[in-house]
């Protein structure tokens, strides 16, 4: 039996319908059409799909549609505003933080939940706050000169 | 305009994939689309006594469901196309889907074919298979013993193939050497892990008969052919997409039963369907890596000189040769027993074993890896056993330059470097001397230091086409290339090899924009779609840059050739006395007479005034194939501290020395070096896939395999030399695969140094805190 949620991502309200037991990231991706969040596993591990919500960096395969129910959500392809890069989206590209890209969604949005936080991170402390999000490229060290980067920016 | 090549600029690749807005095979939608699901065996060995698949059928949203006996003559079996040849290989059936047997967790038995992806999911639990179990066997040494569990009625006892190489006269070296050194290594099983797990899209038109398959391909043309031979459908009815792939590491060059299943269903179905594996599916059906059990010996003179070396491998296949996976341990692993040293008497037998396990397969670095871990341990006890520090005898042991170009023991030629350049670069950089004082001291102090070298070389930018055609690869390994320019001077590249990661999308780009001096947006890059591309053979084996990079350059290079004979045309001046400048063809001593390239470029394509017998148009295509294979090469040198307490290994530094020719775009060269390497220490301290006996994978999930996290990883000094191969005409060799290769052995090096005052000689990778505490205290036991 399909449910009716109301949510808004990236500044759009949405009203889908959608099985009790499908997961946020699915939806996100196959009903709202924003594949920039990926599934790069099935236990949580990998953080390919994390997101915004309400605000925190989540991973939105950890999380069912319903309990999205009236939250606030930003995915990747809200990140840039009126058409200019945030500042991480930036300094991956300047930094080589990426290779295949796949991670990079999930990773950025790590990092922008850890920056908010903490304006000028170490490398120790930001290694630690991406390590739910996996990567099998870049080897890591690109993608914390791309973090250092931005919070310096 | 100053050159791009050597300059390194932001990635081109980049702005779609920071905004979410890359296209990966899961992301494609079509109408109707409909959702496949596999039903997989649970048991590593099986006979299938029946499969019921009536409520399956019946139930919500299910379109088909779809068994091995409904494609009977329809889907071939899977094939393998690497026939290495003298070594009685054999290839049994692989069946899309298992009729009588299972041989693995994880083969497939039917596929549900439904209209949401939920839906087929849930019928899976609905096929009711009865199987009878059997004894399995998993054990790429044990496979092979008498008594063991038979996979294959036409391969008694689990012998996939054995395969010699020699050169020299080994067993003659060991009966005179003074010195010999042996060990027992296992080389674990691995999982691959590109974060983009495999996924198929497949739509059919009835009416004009074309396939359109979209698939997660490191070689979509492969794909193509593959999906010809399998389903029985002409070559040309068939167009492969392959958007943007999240990694591959060789685990998407082989042909799978899941992309030839999809396109049966859309075929016979009537609709497009899509199939994507979750992690654990990937984990259990997508191809290994690595997975040997061998007995390894070195020999040399009392004062550092190695004269032999002998192998005997038992390389796991898993239970079906996949693709590539003979080639693999043979080939690409066997013909580089010398290394980088003049070790001129090589010996070795390498017996492939089915198991019943997943399909092992190409894994970063695919044979070499193996190889040169297996060398690098070995100078390592051998430089114990006589006493001299390790780095000592690899230079007395390193190919010299001036011997270059060098024929090894088992036939190849390496093409070019300066290996000691490297090793001696690396150990100035760690400062080996001092390192060597400080853990003196430290062991004094009860504190346990270590410092390991590796040097490497590779084959790679695979490779002469003729070579590919005596070590049975059922294709080619040239590359080619088309440029085309539009009459508006911009340009569009079409390659025939699929990058999925390594930044060629910009670093072709550069080449081509060098080549007529235009800006680097006025060029464009175009792969992974057969319909638009020339033929390819694929992103693997380092071989991109080097082999269809090369075609490309050739290609812009006779582009060019035109725009200068049109040129001079209109000029009306003599073909030789045209210099190219700044993006301009000129009149040498006149540069106000000159044609730009823009110019030249619209010319051509309006064809208003051309000379005589030219044709209209600027574009060529290229067809590159190598007369040899390149041979990368360097020096990885780690220090370790190991807590004898816990066993645990934590790296202090890295530095690496690699020499991959000159380098178009540095910054990438420098990103494949540091994920190479990672991926290296993963293997050397953390990865393993285990299986139980009765052939379930233990390390199934991301839970349980051991991918490097962030925060478990060093930090990489990365330094390079610059030896330009012979081979091609960009110079360059291949760095995809370097990290892996060279730093496995250095971690795992260092790590024994540690505990060489212990007597430790040899721990089996990976090196975690367990096997390490473990090995410690047996040192300790057998020293009361």
């Amino acid at each position: 039996m399909k449910r009716s949620i109301a949510l808004s991502v990236n500044g759009v309200s949405h009203s889908v319908e959608v099985e009790p037991r499908a997961l946020l990231a699915q939806v996100l991706r196959d009903d709202l059409n924003l594949t920039g969040t990926h599934i790069g596993c099935d236990t949580s591990q990998c953080g390919a799909c994390t997101i915004h919500l309400n605000g925190r960096a989540t991973k939105s395969c950890t999380v069912l549609a319903v309990q999205a129910e009236g939250a606030e959500i930003t995915t990747i392809e809200g990140l840039a505003k009126n058409g200019a890069l945030h500042p991480l989206q930036n300094a991956f590209w300047e930094k080589h933080g990426l290779q295949c890209g796949f991670c990079t969604p999930g990773m950025i949005m790590s990092a922008a939940d850890l920056l908010a936080s903490n304006g000028s991170p170490s490398d120790e402390q930001i290694r630690h706050a991406i390590e739910g999000n996996l990567c099998r490229c870049t080897g890591y060290q690109n993608i914390v000169a791309a973090i250092k980067s931005a919070a310096s920016a | 305009m100053a050159t791009l090549f050597g300059s390194g600029i932001k990635r081109r690749e980049d702005p779609r994939l920071i905004t979410g807005s890359g296209t990966f095979t899961d992301d494609i939608k079509l109408p109707g689309l409909t959702f496949a699901a596999m039903v997989r065996s649970p048991y590593a060995h099986a006979t299938i006594r029946k499969i019921d698949t009536a409520a399956a059928a019946q139930a919500p949203g299910v379109i088909a469901v779809i068994t091995g006996k409904d494609i009977a003559g329809k889907v071939g079996p899977v094939p393998c196309a690497f026939n290495v040849p003298n070594c009685d290989l054999k290839l049994p059936p692989h069946p899309a889907l298992a009729t009588n047997k299972v041989r693995y967790v994880g083969d497939a038995v039917a596929m549900i074919v439904a209209t949401s992806r939920a839906a087929a999911r849930d019928a899976v639990d609905l096929v009711d298979v009865d199987y009878d179990p059997l004894p399995a066997t998993v054990d790429p040494e044990k496979a092979v013993q008498p008594g063991t569990a038979q996979l294959h009625d036409e391969v008694p006892g689990n012998v996939a193939f054995t395969w010699h190489v020699a050169g020299g006269d080994a067993d003659q070296a060991f009966a005179q050497a003074a010195v010999k050194v042996s060990l027992r290594i296992v080389q674990q099983r691995l999982l691959p892990t590109a974060m983009e797990p495999r996924s198929a899209v497949a739509s059919y038109n009835k009416a004009t008969g074309q396939l359109t398959l979209w698939a997660t391909s490191q070689n979509p043309h492969i794909h193509r052919f593959l999906t010809s031979v399998t389903l029985g459908l002409p070559e040309h009815k068939i167009r492969v997409i392959s958007p943007d792939v999240g990694g591959g590491f060789g685990s998407k060059i082989p042909g799978y039963a899941d992309e030839f299943l999809v396109a049966y269903a859309a075929m016979t179905l009537g609709r497009s369907v899509k199939w994507t594996e979750d992690r654990s599916e990937n984990y259990t059906v997508t191809t290994h890596g690595r997975d040997h059990v061998e007995y390894v010996e070195m020999c040399g003179t009392g004062d550092g000189t190695i004269t032999g070396l002998r192998t005997k491998i038992h390389a796991g296949l898993g239970a079906y040769a996949s693709t590539a996976a003979p080639g693999v341990p043979t080939i690409l692993h066997g013909l580089m027993y010398s290394g980088a040293y003049t070790i001129p008497n090589v010996k070795g037998t390498v017996i492939g074993a089915y198991t019943n396990t997943t399909p092992v397969d190409a894994y970063r670095g695919a044979g070499r890896p193996e190889a040169t871990y297996l060398i690098e341990r070995l100078v390592d006890c051998y430089a114990r056993r006589i006493g001299m520090d390790p780095a000592l005898v690899r230079r007395k042991n390193l190919i010299p330059a001036d011997k270059m170009p060098y024929t090894v023991a088992t036939g190849i030629t390496y093409d070019s470097g300066d290996y000691h350049a490297a090793l001696d670069k690396a150990m100035e950089l760690i400062d080996y001397r001092g390192f060597r004082e400080r853990q003196e001291k430290a062991r004094k102090d009860g504190h346990y230091l270590g410092i390991g070298v590796s040097s490497y070389t590779e084959i790679c930018g695979l490779g002469p086409s003729q070579v590919a055609g005596q070590i049975g690869f059922g294709g080619g390994l040239y590359e080619s290339a088309i440029v085309r320019v539009y009459p508006t001077g911009m340009v569009r590249a079409y390659i025939g090899t699929r990058p999925h990661g390594q930044g060629e999308e910009t670093t072709f780009a550069q080449i081509v924009a060098d080549e007529f001096g235009v800006p680097i947006e006025n060029v464009e890059i175009v792969a992974g779609d057969t319909e638009s591309t020339p033929q390819g053979w694929g992103t693997y084996g380092s071989r991109t840059t080097a082999v269809g990079g090369a075609a490309l350059k050739n290609a812009a290079v006779k582009v060019k050739e035109k725009a200068k004979k049109l040129a001079a045309h209109l000029l009306e001046a003599n073909e030789a006395d045209l210099e190219w400048h700044d993006g301009k063809f000129q009149v040498k001593g006149s540069p106000a007479q000159a044609k730009a390239f823009g110019e030249l470029a619209l010319m051509a394509n309006v064809a208003w005034n051309m000379p005589a017998g030219m044709e209209p148009g600027l574009e060529a295509s290229a067809f590159f194939d190598p007369t040899n294979f390149v041979f990368p090469y360097g020096t990885h040198i780690a220090t370790v501290d190991v807590d004898l307490e816990t066993g645990e290994v934590t790296v202090l530094r890295y530095v690496c020395v690699d020499d991959c020719g000159p380098h178009i775009n540095p910054m990438i060269v420098e990103g494949q070096v540091h994920g190479g390497v990672i991926q290296g220490v993963g293997e050397a301290l953390q990865e393993i896939a285990v299986y139980s006996d009765d052939g379930q994978l233990m390390t199934g999930t991301m839970m349980d395999y051991a991918v490097p996290k962030a925060s478990q990883m060093p930090t990489i000094e990365s330094h390079f030399t610059y030896t330009p191969t012979p081979v091609n005409p960009l110079g360059v060799k291949g760095i995809g695969e370097a990290g892996t290769i060279g730093s496995v052995p250095c971690i795992v090096n260092a790590v024994v140094d540690a505990l060489a005052p212990l007597g430790i000689t040899h721990i089996d990778k990976p090196l975690t805190p367990a096997r390490v505490w473990a090995a410690i205290q047996q040192a300790k036991g057998g020293a009361r």
